[in-house]
């Protein structure tokens, strides 16, 4: 794969008289660059293939080579039990619902958030973005909390049903569609809108025939993602949806973890990756289309918020933001219930009154369920955080700056391409597959890491890198060509063009990249929980063994631990958040 | 299009000087990380010298060396014991706990060749049998072992040492019942009976190691072949199926946290223990002693063990009598050995005297079949 690294920047070997070059540089000259983006290209691909591909490759092939001879009845076998069939149609049914709805509530809150300005527009967007990288063992408290029979919308009767899953996916995607679609839409034109209404056309009309097919590629971009990552939802479907709800992500884990059943396991994994680079495949032409789009305008367009209008006669009537302001204050409330939810019943202490025992109660090791106190699961957390993120920004980083390029050759455009699809994957692939695959894989010199501490960074890290990739690369595709051209033809060696051009875009944007990574490694539990040493248990870690222990002190603390951990992560996005600009218009 | 691009990229090197102190902030952000993680990767291992790769420390002990305990990720036993051990043997532990029980076998089964430590401690008896026709233990047995260990033993080989054990049991709300006037439930057949409709919350046994023990109580009260007209009519008298066990007893049953709705929960004999109110001397709760599974769990030396000297010894330690006395404290089970019990377990959470039982051999055979067929009867 290293082979075909996409072709380095530098000018063509042509001799067509290029007009700003006045004089073509030596052969010689290009070798070091030549051999840079070898590297940089090198250090993704092997850091992926062997933390990713070799672990899950070697997984997935003990279910297809059992004996050493491939066995392939597993397809048909697997396929024949009408269990299988039904799990790909909920797990389909439940991600193209949560697309949908996320995309529809979604569509108000990007015009809101990034068309209109109002004071604390930052805080707000940082907010939403919290539910995306909370642990899903919090979430899926916080939702049964709630809907349950007991719980304060339980009246609603929704626990355990599909619509509360569905409920649950929206909660985490919200944030994906609002942040995609919005970082199009602040940079679309307002004149061609307005030209359409000059022409007589009603709100909805322009709407509708002008902004919304500029959008569409953003919109299916955002939902081919969203649909992604609720296609692989695996903690909040088990929690909430109950035995009845099973996803092939599910499936997966109860064949490999319960049964051992690895032919089975292998035949869901490779449905699961068909169905993941599909939705790849689609997210991939579309993000092409709203990258070019994007250079629209260089600056957002945002106006005041207009709530109310003044009538003709005198009065006021709705404003044209009234609508896509009460849809989001209503989403806002909806996805702000779970989480007030929580911290009241973590403000409920195990003697029955009200107050912060259970705070206090985290500088211990509760009843005997813990190792080491919730604090120190916390700082375990943020320790392990600062690892992966160094890690996934180097890897990050490196694939973003290869992939920025933009290559004449045909054939090194389609390797970006398909380099840009494989560093996606990990985003679809079951954590128990890369966890056990771990275990099989890296466990013998020189690579035995099985009961290394380096073991959980790198999973993080896995499951970050894509996330910077996203965040990273389109500001570097914004940088205008020329820029880097001028650069090396005024006699800038590629390391300074590197540095000097791409450097500060590349440091603006990374801001929100650090806070992702940070965010996504604070959170992650599935191949966290595989990996970790109870010595060192992170904080979603500890949540989950305070919450599998009897006695309303261990519980206590669970939730005011849960509590804690969303704190932290909204502290890290709220920071993240200060530092973005706007060239940074990936989720 | 060219003045546009051209005028564009003039704007940005405008703003890129008005920003260069928020430039300067996130290139400080960037340094602190960078710095932070120096710090983590380097400093983190300290307190404990467990660094991968590392070896001897040097702390001062006997020969010793490194051993590895492999436990489920329930594992718990007081610090100061385990130090204990250590000052008093020379080995240095290191814990790896990598999943559930059922994980925990699937993972030593899958590393066979290139094990993952030297001992193991938490199969149970719902898992034990395949662990053992897998190979993947070595026989021990201990000397002197308490009664227990024998009474409990799998096989006749001693593959697997029994460390504590414990009742899976319908929990009951008394004061649900009392309240209401309504005679509680007793045994496993009450439970169909639509006075009790609607009452009850199980754990589904694909997911959920006590959902599984439950659905082996059943098995061994009803039969290979009357236990699944059993859940048959449990699932026609309204039995709801949560995914976990923390689900089920702290949203779904009424007599914990959550104050749900239903008074029956599938639960351990001992969790009546964890529901004694400060004033008060009688639980809320209390456990149904004959609609309980036995699971026992046991320790063993992994096959092919780097340091099976050290593994025997730690067997031997699980089964000393401070650590036995330490478990129901730790782990919410009892010890096989004969110490004294908590307080409040000795007053309010007895063992079943009766529990139901299936053979392992059988589950080891069956088991996916079972889950498979409750699956189609509870879920459809």
């Amino acid at each position: 794969m290293a082979a075909t690294a996409p072709a380095p920047p530098a000018p063509r070997p042509t001799p067509a008289p290029a007009r700003q070059r006045p004089a073509r540089r030596p052969l010689a000259g290009r070798a070091p660059s030549l051999l840079g983006w070898g590297l940089t290209a090198a250090v993704p691909l092997v850091f992926l293939g062997v933390f990713f591909a070799y672990p899950v490759g070697t997984l997935v092939a003990r279910g297809f080579f059992p004996d050493g001879a491939a066995d392939l009845s597993g397809f048909a076998e697997v396929f024949a039990r009408p269990r299988t069939w039904r799990v790909i149609g909920i797990t389909l049914a439940q991600a193209a619902a949560g697309t949908a709805v996320s995309v529809l509530l979604g569509l108000p809150g990007a015009y809101l958030l990034y068309r209109c300005s109002f004071p604390d527009r930052g805080l707000v967007r940082a907010a939403v973005t919290v539910p995306f990288v909370l642990p899903t063992v919090v979430v899926g408290v916080a939702f049964r909390s709630l809907l349950g029979a007991g719980g304060p919308l339980g009246f609603l009767g929704l626990d355990g049903t599909f619509a509360a899953v569905v409920a649950a996916l929206v909660f985490f995607n919200y944030a994906v569609v609002v942040r995609t679609v919005g970082g199009m839409w602040a940079r679309l034109d307002p004149r061609a809108e307005e030209a359409a209404r000059a022409l007589g056309a009603s709100p909805a009309r322009a709407f509708a025939t002008v902004t919304l097919p500029a959008l569409a590629p953003a919109i299916a971009s955002a939902a081919s993602v969203v649909f992604l990552f609720c296609a692989t939802a695996f903690g909040v479907v088990l929690i909430l949806g109950g035995p009845g709800y099973g996803t092939v992500e599910t499936e997966i884990w109860v064949q490999t973890t319960q049964f051992l059943d690895l032919r089975a396991a292998a035949v869901l994994s490779v449905v699961q990756l068909a169905v993941v680079a599909a939705a790849l495949a689609v997210a991939g032409r579309t993000r092409a289309r709203q990258e070019r789009a994007l250079r629209l305008r260089d600056t957002p367009a945002d106006h005041p918020l207009r709530l109310l209008a003044p009538r003709a006669g005198g009065g006021r009537r709705p404003g044209p933001d009234l609508l896509p302001a009460a849809v989001t204050a209503v989403v806002l409330a909806l996805l702000a219930a779970p989480l007030l939810g929580l911290v009241v019943r973590s403000l409920h202490q195990p003697d029955g009154g009200w107050g912060l025992a259970n705070y206090r109660a985290l500088g211990s090791t509760g009843t005997g369920a813990l190792t080491v106190t919730v604090w120190e699961a916390a700082a375990n957390s943020l320790r392990v955080a600062v690892d992966a993120t160094v890690l996934a920004i180097v890897v990050g980083v490196a694939v973003a700056l290869v992939l920025s390029r933009r290559p004449r050759a045909r054939a090194a455009r389609r390797a970006a391409g398909a380099l840009d699809a494989v560093f996606m994957l990990p985003l679809g692939v079951s954590a128990v597959t890369v966890g056990f695959g771990f275990l099989i894989t890296l466990d013998r010199p020189p690579l035995d890491l099985r009961s290394s501490l380096v073991l959980v960074p790198l999973a993080q890290a896995v499951v970050a890198v894509p996330m910077v990739v996203r965040t990273v690369l389109p500001v570097l595709r914004a940088i205008d060509p020329r820029l880097r051209e001028a650069a090396a033809t005024l006699g800038a060696a590629p390391g300074r063009v590197l540095a000097t051009v791409d450097g500060p875009f590349l440091v603006r944007g990374l801001g929100l990249a650090v806070g992702f990574a940070f965010a996504v490694s604070l959170g992650e539990f599935g191949a966290t929980a595989f990996l970790a040493r109870p010595d060192r248990p992170t904080l979603p870690v500890v949540v989950f063994r305070l919450l599998g222990r009897p006695g309303a002190e261990n519980y206590g603390m669970a939730l005011a631990g849960a509590v804690v951990l969303a704190v932290l992560t909204a502290v890290v996005m709220a920071l993240a958040e200060r530092l973005r600009t706007p060239e940074a218009t990936g989720w | 299009m060219t003045t546009t691009s051209d005028r564009s990229a003039a704007r940005t090197s405008h703003r890129s000087t008005a920003r260069t102190r928020r430039r300067r902030t996130a290139l400080a952000a960037l340094a602190a990380t960078a710095v932070l993680g120096a710090c983590s990767l380097t400093g983190g291992g300290g307190d404990d010298g467990d660094t991968p790769g590392g070896t001897g420390d040097g702390t001062g002990t006997a020969a010793g060396g490194e051993l590895t305990v492999v436990t489920h990720d329930s594992f718990s036993v007081s610090q100061d014991l385990l130090d204990q051990f250590e000052a008093d043997t020379g080995y240095r532990l290191t814990m790896v706990a990598p999943g559930d029980g059922g994980a925990l076998v699937n993972q030593l089964v899958l590393t066979k060749d290139s094990p993952l430590g030297d001992v193991v401690y938490g199969i149970d008896n719902s898992f034990a049998a395949r662990a053992i026709d897998a190979g993947v233990l070595d026989p021990y047995t201990p000397a002197d072992a308490p009664a227990g260990v024998a009474e409990n033993a799998v096989d006749d080989e001693g593959h697997l040492t029994a460390v504590d054990r414990g009742d899976v049991c319908v929990n009951v709300d008394h004061a649900w019942f009392a309240d209401r006037g309504i005679p509680e439930p007793r045994t496993l057949a009450d439970l169909t009976d639509p006075a009790y409709r609607d009452l009850l919350v199980v754990t589904n046994p694909a997911t959920s190691s006590p959902g599984l023990a439950f659905l082996l109580a059943t098995i061994g009260a009803f039969g290979t072949d009357g236990w699944q007209q059993y859940w048959t009519d449990l699932a026609a008298n309204g039995v709801r199926v949560a995914e976990g066990w923390s689900d089920a007893y702290y949203v779904d049953f009424s007599g914990s946290e959550g104050a749900g709705p239903r008074p029956l929960v599938v639960s351990y004999s001992s969790s009546p223990a964890a529901e004694v109110p400060e004033d008060d001397a009688e639980p809320r709760t209390g456990a149904l002693l004959d609609t309980c599974f036995r699971q026992v769990e046991y320790a063993g030396v992994i096959a092919g063990a780097a340091n099976p000297e050290g593994a025997r010894a730690f067997v031997d330690f699980l089964l000393s009598d401070p650590v036995q006395q330490d478990i129901p404290g730790q782990m919410y089970m009892y010890p096989v050995a004969d110490v004294p019990l908590p307080e409040e377990w000795a007053a309010h959470a007895p063992l079943a005297e009766d529990p139901h039982q299936v053979d392992p051999a059988d589950i080891a055979a069956h088991r996916e079949e079972w889950v498979t067929a409750w699956t189609e009867i509870v879920v459809g």
